[in-house]
Protein backbone atom coordinates (compact mmCIF):
# COMPACT_ATOMS: atom_id res chain seq x y z
CA UNK A 1 0.00 0.00 0.00
CA UNK A 2 3.22 2.84 0.92
CA UNK A 3 4.89 1.64 -2.65
CA UNK A 4 1.50 2.52 -4.83
CA UNK A 5 1.19 6.11 -2.89
CA UNK A 6 4.84 6.92 -3.17
CA UNK A 7 4.66 6.22 -6.73
CA UNK A 8 1.53 8.44 -7.08
CA UNK A 9 3.20 11.33 -5.06
CA UNK A 10 6.08 11.12 -6.86
CA UNK A 11 3.98 11.26 -10.66
CA UNK A 12 1.96 14.20 -9.06
CA UNK A 13 5.55 15.87 -7.75
CA UNK A 14 6.77 15.68 -11.19
CA UNK A 15 3.79 16.99 -12.48
CA UNK A 16 3.52 19.93 -10.41
CA UNK A 17 6.94 20.67 -10.91
CA UNK A 18 6.33 20.65 -14.95
CA UNK A 19 3.70 22.68 -15.10
CA UNK A 20 5.44 25.32 -12.15
CA UNK A 21 9.05 25.55 -14.12
CA UNK A 22 7.61 25.45 -17.76
CA UNK A 23 5.31 27.65 -16.79
CA UNK A 24 2.43 25.93 -18.69
CA UNK A 25 -1.07 27.55 -18.76
CA UNK A 26 -3.44 26.51 -16.46
CA UNK A 27 -5.99 26.08 -19.21
CA UNK A 28 -3.89 23.76 -21.16
CA UNK A 29 -2.58 21.55 -18.26
CA UNK A 30 -3.58 22.48 -14.39
CA UNK A 31 -1.08 21.31 -11.65
CA UNK A 32 -2.29 19.07 -9.51
CA UNK A 33 -3.04 21.85 -6.68
CA UNK A 34 -5.33 23.42 -9.10
CA UNK A 35 -7.02 20.66 -9.30
CA UNK A 36 -7.21 20.40 -5.91
CA UNK A 37 -8.57 23.79 -5.84
CA UNK A 38 -11.32 22.94 -8.76
CA UNK A 39 -12.26 19.60 -6.54
CA UNK A 40 -12.97 21.93 -3.38
CA UNK A 41 -14.32 24.98 -4.77
CA UNK A 42 -16.67 22.73 -7.60
CA UNK A 43 -17.52 20.10 -4.94
CA UNK A 44 -21.62 20.91 -5.17
CA UNK A 45 -21.60 20.77 -9.02
CA UNK A 46 -19.27 17.98 -9.18
CA UNK A 47 -21.65 16.38 -6.36
CA UNK A 48 -24.87 16.98 -8.37
CA UNK A 49 -22.78 15.83 -11.68
CA UNK A 50 -21.80 13.01 -10.01
CA UNK A 51 -24.72 11.25 -8.34
CA UNK A 52 -26.06 11.12 -12.06
CA UNK A 53 -23.47 9.27 -13.59
CA UNK A 54 -22.96 7.37 -9.89
CA UNK A 55 -26.56 6.04 -10.82
CA UNK A 56 -25.82 5.65 -14.49
CA UNK A 57 -23.20 3.67 -13.72
CA UNK A 58 -24.84 1.07 -11.00
CA UNK A 59 -27.72 0.69 -12.60
CA UNK A 60 -25.96 -0.32 -15.78
CA UNK A 61 -23.63 -2.52 -13.65
CA UNK A 62 -26.64 -4.30 -11.85
CA UNK A 63 -28.62 -4.72 -15.41
CA UNK A 64 -25.46 -5.97 -16.94
CA UNK A 65 -24.99 -8.39 -14.30
CA UNK A 66 -28.70 -9.80 -14.56
CA UNK A 67 -28.96 -10.09 -18.20
CA UNK A 68 -25.20 -11.10 -18.19
CA UNK A 69 -25.81 -14.38 -15.56
CA UNK A 70 -29.01 -15.36 -17.28
CA UNK A 71 -27.14 -15.26 -20.71
CA UNK A 72 -24.54 -16.88 -18.97
CA UNK A 73 -26.92 -19.85 -17.44
CA UNK A 74 -28.54 -19.95 -21.02
CA UNK A 75 -25.68 -20.87 -22.65
CA UNK A 76 -24.77 -23.21 -20.33
CA UNK A 77 -27.48 -25.20 -20.30
CA UNK A 78 -27.88 -25.67 -23.86
CA UNK A 79 -24.86 -26.25 -26.14
CA UNK A 80 -26.95 -25.34 -29.60
CA UNK A 81 -27.19 -22.30 -28.10
CA UNK A 82 -23.41 -21.84 -27.15
CA UNK A 83 -22.45 -23.03 -30.70
CA UNK A 84 -25.12 -20.64 -32.17
CA UNK A 85 -25.30 -17.13 -30.26
CA UNK A 86 -21.45 -17.39 -28.50
CA UNK A 87 -19.75 -16.14 -32.15
CA UNK A 88 -22.31 -13.14 -31.95
CA UNK A 89 -21.49 -12.75 -28.61
CA UNK A 90 -17.94 -11.98 -29.20
CA UNK A 91 -18.70 -10.45 -32.21
CA UNK A 92 -20.67 -7.75 -30.47
CA UNK A 93 -17.47 -6.63 -28.68
CA UNK A 94 -16.20 -5.17 -31.74
CA UNK A 95 -18.83 -3.27 -32.11
CA UNK A 96 -16.98 0.59 -31.05
CA UNK A 97 -19.08 1.78 -28.41
CA UNK A 98 -17.55 5.21 -29.08
CA UNK A 99 -20.04 5.00 -32.59
CA UNK A 100 -23.19 3.27 -31.56
CA UNK A 101 -23.74 5.78 -28.18
CA UNK A 102 -24.65 8.51 -30.62
CA UNK A 103 -26.91 6.17 -32.08
CA UNK A 104 -28.14 5.10 -29.02
CA UNK A 105 -28.54 8.67 -28.04
CA UNK A 106 -30.86 8.99 -31.22
CA UNK A 107 -32.93 6.30 -30.86
CA UNK A 108 -33.71 6.10 -27.01
CA UNK A 109 -33.33 9.72 -26.21
CA UNK A 110 -32.00 11.82 -23.68
CA UNK A 111 -32.51 10.27 -20.53
CA UNK A 112 -31.61 7.49 -18.63
CA UNK A 113 -32.21 4.66 -21.31
CA UNK A 114 -29.33 5.18 -23.65
CA UNK A 115 -27.22 5.51 -20.71
CA UNK A 116 -28.17 2.35 -18.99
CA UNK A 117 -28.03 0.27 -22.34
CA UNK A 118 -24.51 1.64 -23.00
CA UNK A 119 -23.41 0.60 -19.76
CA UNK A 120 -25.33 -2.56 -20.41
CA UNK A 121 -23.67 -3.01 -22.98
CA UNK A 122 -20.40 -2.67 -22.63
CA UNK A 123 -20.67 -4.79 -18.86
CA UNK A 124 -22.31 -7.21 -20.61
CA UNK A 125 -19.96 -9.25 -22.38
CA UNK A 126 -16.68 -9.46 -19.36
CA UNK A 127 -19.68 -10.56 -17.19
CA UNK A 128 -21.10 -13.37 -19.50
CA UNK A 129 -18.08 -15.10 -20.59
CA UNK A 130 -16.71 -15.14 -16.82
CA UNK A 131 -19.61 -16.52 -15.65
CA UNK A 132 -20.00 -18.81 -18.45
CA UNK A 133 -16.22 -19.84 -17.51
CA UNK A 134 -17.13 -20.39 -13.85
CA UNK A 135 -20.49 -22.84 -14.29
CA UNK A 136 -18.21 -24.84 -16.82
CA UNK A 137 -15.22 -24.86 -14.49
CA UNK A 138 -16.84 -27.78 -12.41
CA UNK A 139 -14.74 -31.18 -12.44
CA UNK A 140 -15.81 -33.66 -14.67
CA UNK A 141 -15.71 -36.22 -11.91
CA UNK A 142 -18.05 -34.01 -9.64
CA UNK A 143 -20.65 -34.09 -12.43
CA UNK A 144 -20.91 -38.10 -12.52
CA UNK A 145 -20.91 -37.85 -9.00
CA UNK A 146 -23.61 -36.04 -8.61
CA UNK A 147 -25.50 -37.73 -11.59
CA UNK A 148 -25.14 -41.05 -9.54
CA UNK A 149 -26.53 -39.44 -6.60
CA UNK A 150 -29.32 -38.62 -8.95
CA UNK A 151 -29.39 -35.15 -9.30
CA UNK A 152 -31.71 -33.63 -11.37
CA UNK A 153 -29.90 -30.71 -13.80
CA UNK A 154 -31.15 -27.97 -11.56
CA UNK A 155 -29.70 -29.38 -8.05
CA UNK A 156 -26.24 -29.92 -9.59
CA UNK A 157 -26.66 -26.40 -10.77
CA UNK A 158 -28.31 -25.45 -7.60
CA UNK A 159 -25.46 -26.97 -4.92
CA UNK A 160 -22.49 -27.63 -7.47
CA UNK A 161 -22.52 -25.03 -10.50
CA UNK A 162 -23.49 -21.72 -9.35
CA UNK A 163 -21.92 -21.31 -6.15
CA UNK A 164 -18.74 -22.41 -7.76
CA UNK A 165 -19.18 -19.79 -10.62
CA UNK A 166 -19.67 -16.81 -7.94
CA UNK A 167 -15.76 -16.18 -7.97
CA UNK A 168 -15.80 -15.72 -11.53
CA UNK A 169 -19.11 -13.75 -11.47
CA UNK A 170 -16.95 -11.55 -8.76
CA UNK A 171 -14.27 -11.07 -11.64
CA UNK A 172 -16.53 -10.40 -14.12
CA UNK A 173 -18.40 -7.42 -11.95
CA UNK A 174 -14.84 -6.11 -11.19
CA UNK A 175 -13.90 -5.29 -14.69
CA UNK A 176 -17.27 -4.48 -15.58
CA UNK A 177 -16.70 -1.54 -13.17
CA UNK A 178 -13.96 -0.64 -14.38
CA UNK A 179 -15.25 -0.12 -17.78
CA UNK A 180 -18.72 1.17 -16.87
CA UNK A 181 -17.40 4.27 -15.65
CA UNK A 182 -15.82 4.61 -19.15
CA UNK A 183 -19.39 3.87 -20.67
CA UNK A 184 -21.17 5.61 -18.43
CA UNK A 185 -18.99 8.94 -19.70
CA UNK A 186 -18.88 8.06 -22.77
CA UNK A 187 -23.00 8.04 -22.87
CA UNK A 188 -23.26 11.47 -20.94
CA UNK A 189 -20.59 12.84 -23.96
CA UNK A 190 -23.25 11.21 -26.90
CA UNK A 191 -26.24 13.55 -25.68
CA UNK A 192 -26.89 14.67 -22.23
CA UNK A 193 -27.33 17.38 -20.26
CA UNK A 194 -25.64 15.81 -16.81
CA UNK A 195 -23.64 14.08 -15.26
CA UNK A 196 -19.73 14.10 -15.46
CA UNK A 197 -19.70 13.08 -18.91
CA UNK A 198 -21.15 15.93 -19.76
CA UNK A 199 -19.28 18.78 -17.05
CA UNK A 200 -15.71 17.73 -18.68
CA UNK A 201 -17.26 18.47 -22.42
CA UNK A 202 -18.55 22.08 -21.05
CA UNK A 203 -15.24 22.46 -18.93
CA UNK A 204 -12.69 22.65 -21.65
CA UNK A 205 -14.41 25.27 -24.26
CA UNK A 206 -14.99 27.39 -21.33
CA UNK A 207 -11.58 27.06 -19.87
CA UNK A 208 -12.15 25.43 -16.72
CA UNK A 209 -9.65 22.69 -17.02
CA UNK A 210 -8.98 22.17 -13.81
CA UNK A 211 -12.93 20.99 -13.32
CA UNK A 212 -13.04 18.96 -16.08
CA UNK A 213 -9.77 17.37 -14.58
CA UNK A 214 -11.47 17.12 -10.76
CA UNK A 215 -14.31 15.56 -12.74
CA UNK A 216 -11.74 12.73 -13.90
CA UNK A 217 -10.37 12.38 -10.57
CA UNK A 218 -14.09 11.73 -8.63
CA UNK A 219 -14.73 9.36 -11.87
CA UNK A 220 -11.26 7.23 -11.03
CA UNK A 221 -12.04 7.36 -7.10
CA UNK A 222 -15.45 6.19 -8.16
CA UNK A 223 -14.31 3.48 -10.32
CA UNK A 224 -11.46 2.17 -7.65
CA UNK A 225 -13.94 2.29 -4.34
CA UNK A 226 -16.10 0.07 -6.33
CA UNK A 227 -13.73 -1.93 -7.21
CA UNK A 228 -12.15 -2.29 -3.68
CA UNK A 229 -16.23 -2.58 -2.44
CA UNK A 230 -16.24 -5.48 -4.58
CA UNK A 231 -13.19 -7.01 -3.43
CA UNK A 232 -14.34 -6.91 -0.02
CA UNK A 233 -17.68 -8.20 -0.23
CA UNK A 234 -16.25 -11.48 -2.72
CA UNK A 235 -13.46 -12.00 0.31
CA UNK A 236 -16.70 -11.48 2.96
CA UNK A 237 -18.89 -13.68 1.13
CA UNK A 238 -16.79 -16.28 -0.69
CA UNK A 239 -14.08 -16.62 2.22
CA UNK A 240 -13.64 -20.18 0.92
CA UNK A 241 -12.40 -19.01 -2.95
CA UNK A 242 -9.55 -17.52 -0.89
CA UNK A 243 -8.14 -20.28 0.48
CA UNK A 244 -5.52 -23.03 0.07
CA UNK A 245 -7.34 -26.53 -0.61
CA UNK A 246 -5.65 -27.78 2.20
CA UNK A 247 -2.51 -30.17 1.54
CA UNK A 248 -3.69 -32.33 -1.38
CA UNK A 249 -0.67 -33.15 -3.31
CA UNK B 1 -32.88 -43.61 0.91
CA UNK B 2 -34.61 -47.02 -0.03
CA UNK B 3 -36.75 -45.70 -2.36
CA UNK B 4 -33.84 -45.39 -4.62
CA UNK B 5 -32.07 -48.37 -3.96
CA UNK B 6 -34.58 -50.94 -4.41
CA UNK B 7 -34.75 -51.27 -7.92
CA UNK B 8 -32.33 -52.57 -10.13
CA UNK B 9 -30.78 -50.93 -13.60
CA UNK B 10 -30.11 -53.46 -16.68
CA UNK B 11 -28.55 -51.56 -19.52
CA UNK B 12 -27.93 -53.83 -22.97
CA UNK B 13 -26.28 -53.13 -25.73
CA UNK B 14 -28.76 -53.47 -28.90
CA UNK B 15 -28.35 -57.03 -29.35
CA UNK B 16 -29.66 -59.39 -31.78
CA UNK B 17 -31.42 -62.07 -28.98
CA UNK B 18 -30.74 -60.57 -25.34
CA UNK B 19 -30.29 -62.62 -22.67
CA UNK B 20 -32.39 -63.03 -19.72
CA UNK B 21 -29.96 -62.85 -16.99
CA UNK B 22 -31.76 -63.37 -12.74
CA UNK B 23 -31.58 -59.65 -11.86
CA UNK B 24 -28.09 -59.65 -9.05
CA UNK B 25 -28.19 -57.63 -5.81
CA UNK B 26 -24.76 -57.26 -6.53
CA UNK B 27 -23.13 -56.23 -10.26
CA UNK B 28 -22.72 -58.37 -13.33
CA UNK B 29 -21.06 -57.30 -16.25
CA UNK B 30 -20.66 -60.38 -19.49
CA UNK B 31 -18.67 -60.24 -22.18
CA UNK B 32 -18.96 -56.09 -22.57
CA UNK B 33 -17.06 -54.18 -25.23
CA UNK B 34 -16.98 -50.49 -24.68
CA UNK B 35 -14.82 -48.01 -27.15
CA UNK B 36 -15.24 -44.30 -26.89
CA UNK B 37 -14.04 -41.64 -29.19
CA UNK B 38 -10.68 -39.54 -28.87
CA UNK B 39 -8.76 -37.26 -30.93
CA UNK B 40 -6.46 -39.84 -32.08
CA UNK B 41 -9.12 -42.16 -32.83
CA UNK B 42 -11.18 -44.74 -31.06
CA UNK B 43 -9.97 -46.32 -28.13
CA UNK B 44 -11.22 -49.61 -26.97
CA UNK B 45 -11.16 -49.26 -23.01
CA UNK B 46 -12.93 -52.74 -22.63
CA UNK B 47 -13.27 -55.95 -24.42
CA UNK B 48 -15.03 -59.13 -23.68
CA UNK B 49 -14.89 -58.09 -19.73
CA UNK B 50 -17.02 -60.39 -17.35
CA UNK B 51 -17.51 -59.34 -13.46
CA UNK B 52 -19.58 -60.57 -11.02
CA UNK B 53 -19.74 -59.08 -7.85
CA UNK B 54 -22.31 -60.66 -5.46
CA UNK B 55 -23.81 -58.88 -2.91
CA UNK B 56 -21.91 -57.37 0.04
CA UNK B 57 -19.00 -58.50 -1.46
CA UNK B 58 -15.92 -56.49 -2.16
CA UNK B 59 -14.17 -57.31 -5.36
CA UNK B 60 -11.02 -54.98 -5.83
CA UNK B 61 -9.78 -54.62 -9.74
CA UNK B 62 -5.82 -54.37 -10.40
CA UNK B 63 -4.63 -53.51 -13.47
CA UNK B 64 -2.21 -51.43 -15.51
CA UNK B 65 -2.99 -48.03 -16.16
CA UNK B 66 -5.28 -47.32 -18.83
CA UNK B 67 -6.62 -50.95 -18.94
CA UNK B 68 -10.47 -49.10 -19.01
CA UNK B 69 -10.89 -49.38 -15.29
CA UNK B 70 -12.22 -45.77 -15.23
CA UNK B 71 -15.20 -47.33 -18.14
CA UNK B 72 -15.84 -50.48 -15.81
CA UNK B 73 -16.75 -48.20 -13.08
CA UNK B 74 -18.74 -45.68 -15.45
CA UNK B 75 -21.17 -48.89 -17.00
CA UNK B 76 -21.46 -50.35 -13.38
CA UNK B 77 -23.01 -46.42 -12.41
CA UNK B 78 -25.15 -46.35 -15.79
CA UNK B 79 -23.11 -43.34 -16.42
CA UNK B 80 -22.54 -45.04 -19.52
CA UNK B 81 -23.95 -47.30 -21.92
CA UNK B 82 -21.99 -50.93 -23.29
CA UNK B 83 -22.10 -51.35 -26.87
CA UNK B 84 -21.95 -54.82 -26.39
CA UNK B 85 -22.76 -57.30 -24.03
CA UNK B 86 -25.07 -57.14 -20.80
CA UNK B 87 -24.41 -54.69 -17.52
CA UNK B 88 -26.51 -55.20 -14.75
CA UNK B 89 -26.32 -53.46 -11.81
CA UNK B 90 -27.63 -52.23 -8.78
CA UNK B 91 -28.01 -48.64 -7.50
CA UNK B 92 -24.28 -47.79 -7.75
CA UNK B 93 -22.73 -44.69 -6.23
CA UNK B 94 -19.61 -43.29 -7.88
CA UNK B 95 -16.25 -42.12 -5.27
CA UNK B 96 -13.82 -40.38 -7.06
CA UNK B 97 -9.97 -40.31 -6.56
CA UNK B 98 -10.29 -36.90 -5.17
CA UNK B 99 -12.86 -36.14 -2.73
CA UNK B 100 -14.62 -33.23 -4.87
CA UNK B 101 -15.24 -31.96 -1.30
CA UNK B 102 -17.45 -28.61 -1.80
CA UNK B 103 -15.36 -25.94 -0.57
CA UNK B 104 -18.15 -23.71 0.18
CA UNK B 105 -19.91 -26.38 2.41
CA UNK B 106 -18.98 -27.75 6.26
CA UNK B 107 -17.79 -31.11 6.35
CA UNK B 108 -20.97 -32.31 7.83
CA UNK B 109 -22.96 -30.49 4.64
CA UNK B 110 -20.96 -32.22 2.73
CA UNK B 111 -21.23 -35.64 3.73
CA UNK B 112 -24.77 -35.08 3.72
CA UNK B 113 -25.03 -34.35 0.11
CA UNK B 114 -26.70 -37.03 -1.01
CA UNK B 115 -29.67 -36.74 1.70
CA UNK B 116 -29.87 -32.73 0.78
CA UNK B 117 -30.09 -34.15 -3.31
CA UNK B 118 -32.80 -36.41 -2.49
CA UNK B 119 -34.20 -33.31 -0.87
CA UNK B 120 -34.23 -34.24 3.21
CA UNK B 121 -34.71 -30.91 4.71
CA UNK B 122 -31.32 -29.56 6.24
CA UNK B 123 -31.79 -30.20 9.60
CA UNK B 124 -32.54 -34.20 9.06
CA UNK B 125 -29.69 -34.90 6.81
CA UNK B 126 -27.06 -33.26 9.22
CA UNK B 127 -28.76 -35.02 12.15
CA UNK B 128 -28.73 -38.53 10.07
CA UNK B 129 -24.82 -37.52 8.82
CA UNK B 130 -23.56 -36.60 12.55
CA UNK B 131 -23.29 -40.07 14.24
CA UNK B 132 -21.02 -41.80 11.47
CA UNK B 133 -18.45 -39.16 11.58
CA UNK B 134 -17.25 -40.36 15.14
CA UNK B 135 -17.19 -44.24 13.64
CA UNK B 136 -14.88 -42.79 11.76
CA UNK B 137 -12.30 -40.41 13.69
CA UNK B 138 -13.90 -37.13 12.54
CA UNK B 139 -15.64 -36.03 15.50
CA UNK B 140 -15.13 -32.20 16.33
CA UNK B 141 -14.91 -31.46 12.77
CA UNK B 142 -18.37 -32.00 11.77
CA UNK B 143 -18.41 -27.83 11.15
CA UNK B 144 -14.66 -27.68 9.90
CA UNK B 145 -14.75 -26.48 6.23
CA UNK B 146 -12.53 -28.84 3.96
CA UNK B 147 -9.19 -26.55 3.81
CA UNK B 148 -9.64 -27.20 7.31
CA UNK B 149 -9.19 -30.94 7.17
CA UNK B 150 -5.96 -33.23 6.13
CA UNK B 151 -6.12 -35.42 3.06
CA UNK B 152 -6.91 -37.74 4.90
CA UNK B 153 -9.64 -36.47 6.99
CA UNK B 154 -11.33 -35.36 3.37
CA UNK B 155 -10.91 -38.78 1.96
CA UNK B 156 -12.85 -39.93 4.93
CA UNK B 157 -15.87 -37.34 4.68
CA UNK B 158 -16.01 -38.69 0.97
CA UNK B 159 -16.50 -41.94 1.82
CA UNK B 160 -19.40 -40.38 4.58
CA UNK B 161 -20.89 -39.33 1.33
CA UNK B 162 -20.51 -42.09 -1.03
CA UNK B 163 -22.22 -44.30 2.02
CA UNK B 164 -24.95 -41.96 2.69
CA UNK B 165 -26.38 -42.17 -0.56
CA UNK B 166 -27.53 -45.85 0.73
CA UNK B 167 -26.79 -47.33 -2.50
CA UNK B 168 -26.27 -51.16 -2.40
CA UNK B 169 -23.10 -51.07 -4.20
CA UNK B 170 -20.06 -48.89 -4.25
CA UNK B 171 -18.13 -48.03 -7.13
CA UNK B 172 -14.72 -46.85 -5.72
CA UNK B 173 -12.49 -45.55 -8.27
CA UNK B 174 -9.17 -45.39 -6.74
CA UNK B 175 -9.98 -43.86 -3.53
CA UNK B 176 -6.98 -43.40 -1.82
CA UNK B 177 -4.39 -42.89 -4.76
CA UNK B 178 -3.81 -39.12 -4.18
CA UNK B 179 -2.77 -40.05 -0.15
CA UNK B 180 0.54 -40.10 0.87
CA UNK B 181 1.55 -43.65 1.92
CA UNK B 182 1.14 -43.89 5.63
CA UNK B 183 -2.44 -41.71 5.13
CA UNK B 184 -3.15 -44.22 2.75
CA UNK B 185 -2.90 -47.08 5.35
CA UNK B 186 -4.95 -45.54 7.86
CA UNK B 187 -7.45 -44.90 4.90
CA UNK B 188 -7.62 -48.70 3.94
CA UNK B 189 -8.04 -49.67 7.73
CA UNK B 190 -10.92 -47.39 8.16
CA UNK B 191 -12.68 -48.24 4.80
CA UNK B 192 -12.26 -52.08 5.98
CA UNK B 193 -13.87 -51.22 9.32
CA UNK B 194 -16.87 -49.24 7.64
CA UNK B 195 -17.45 -51.67 5.70
CA UNK B 196 -17.27 -54.88 8.36
CA UNK B 197 -19.93 -52.29 9.93
CA UNK B 198 -21.96 -51.91 7.08
CA UNK B 199 -21.27 -54.08 4.21
CA UNK B 200 -21.84 -52.92 0.97
CA UNK B 201 -21.63 -54.30 -2.60
CA UNK B 202 -18.13 -52.91 -3.25
CA UNK B 203 -16.36 -52.89 -6.98
CA UNK B 204 -12.81 -50.94 -5.65
CA UNK B 205 -10.46 -50.15 -8.64
CA UNK B 206 -6.70 -49.32 -7.82
CA UNK B 207 -3.52 -49.65 -9.07
CA UNK B 208 -2.28 -51.03 -5.23
CA UNK B 209 -1.80 -54.21 -5.44
CA UNK B 210 -1.80 -54.59 -1.87
CA UNK B 211 -4.78 -52.32 -1.35
CA UNK B 212 -6.63 -54.80 -3.12
CA UNK B 213 -5.62 -57.70 -1.08
CA UNK B 214 -6.18 -55.42 2.00
CA UNK B 215 -9.63 -54.40 0.86
CA UNK B 216 -10.74 -57.19 -1.33
CA UNK B 217 -13.05 -60.30 -1.02
CA UNK B 218 -11.51 -61.36 -4.25
CA UNK B 219 -8.80 -59.53 -6.61
CA UNK B 220 -9.73 -59.70 -10.29
CA UNK B 221 -6.92 -58.66 -12.51
CA UNK B 222 -6.88 -56.72 -15.76
CA UNK B 223 -4.95 -56.98 -19.02
CA UNK B 224 -3.59 -54.21 -20.88
CA UNK B 225 -6.12 -52.26 -23.16
CA UNK B 226 -8.62 -53.01 -24.03
CA UNK B 227 -9.11 -54.48 -20.83
CA UNK B 228 -10.50 -57.64 -19.67
CA UNK B 229 -10.40 -60.29 -16.32
CA UNK B 230 -7.58 -62.59 -16.92
CA UNK B 231 -6.86 -63.70 -13.41
CA UNK B 232 -8.94 -63.89 -10.30
CA UNK B 233 -7.57 -64.59 -6.98
CA UNK B 234 -9.99 -64.90 -3.83
CA UNK B 235 -8.21 -63.66 -0.90
CA UNK B 236 -9.92 -65.83 1.55
CA UNK B 237 -8.05 -64.15 4.49
CA UNK B 238 -10.28 -63.12 8.15
CA UNK B 239 -10.34 -59.57 8.97
CA UNK B 240 -8.38 -57.50 10.14
CA UNK B 241 -5.68 -58.13 7.74
CA UNK B 242 -2.13 -56.89 8.16
CA UNK B 243 -0.30 -56.31 5.12
CA UNK B 244 2.45 -58.28 6.96
CA UNK B 245 0.29 -61.43 6.79
CA UNK B 246 2.15 -64.35 5.52
CA UNK B 247 -1.10 -65.06 3.85
CA UNK B 248 -1.61 -61.42 2.47
CA UNK B 249 1.55 -61.29 1.52
CA UNK B 250 1.46 -64.65 -0.58
CA UNK B 251 -1.91 -63.52 -2.35
CA UNK B 252 -0.35 -59.72 -3.25
CA UNK B 253 2.44 -62.27 -5.21
CA UNK B 254 -0.05 -64.10 -6.93
CA UNK B 255 -2.05 -61.19 -8.05
CA UNK B 256 1.55 -59.69 -9.23
CA UNK B 257 2.16 -63.07 -11.00
CA UNK B 258 -1.08 -62.83 -12.48
CA UNK B 259 -0.70 -59.33 -13.85
CA UNK B 260 2.85 -60.56 -15.17
CA UNK B 261 4.76 -57.96 -12.98
CA UNK B 262 6.26 -60.81 -11.04
CA UNK B 263 8.30 -64.13 -11.51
Amino acid sequence: MIRPLALVAALLGGWEAYVRLGGIDAFLLPAPTQVGEALWQDRGLLWADFTVTAREVLLGIVLALAVGTACALALHASRTLRRTAYPLLVASQTIPIVIVAPLLVAWLGYDLAPKLAIVGLICFFPVTVTALDGLRSVDPDLGRLMRTLGASRWQTLRRVELPAALPALFSGARIAVAVAVIGAVLAEQAGSSEGLGHLILQSIPQFETARAYAAVVVLSAFAVALFAGLTLAERRLLPWAHRPQGDRP
Amino acid sequence: MPAKGATTSRIEAPAPEPRTVPAPAGVRLAGVTHAYPRRDGTVTALAGMSLTVAERETVAVVGPSGCGKSTLLELVCGLQRPQAGTVEAAPAVYMPQRDLLLPWSCALDNAALPLLVAGEPRRRARERARPLFAQLGLGGFETAMPHELSGGMRQRVAFLRTLLSGRPVLALDEPFASLDALTRGQAQAWLAGALLREPRTVVLVTHDVEEAVLLGDRVIAMSERPGRAVAEVPVPVPRPRRRTDPAVVERREDVLRALGAAP
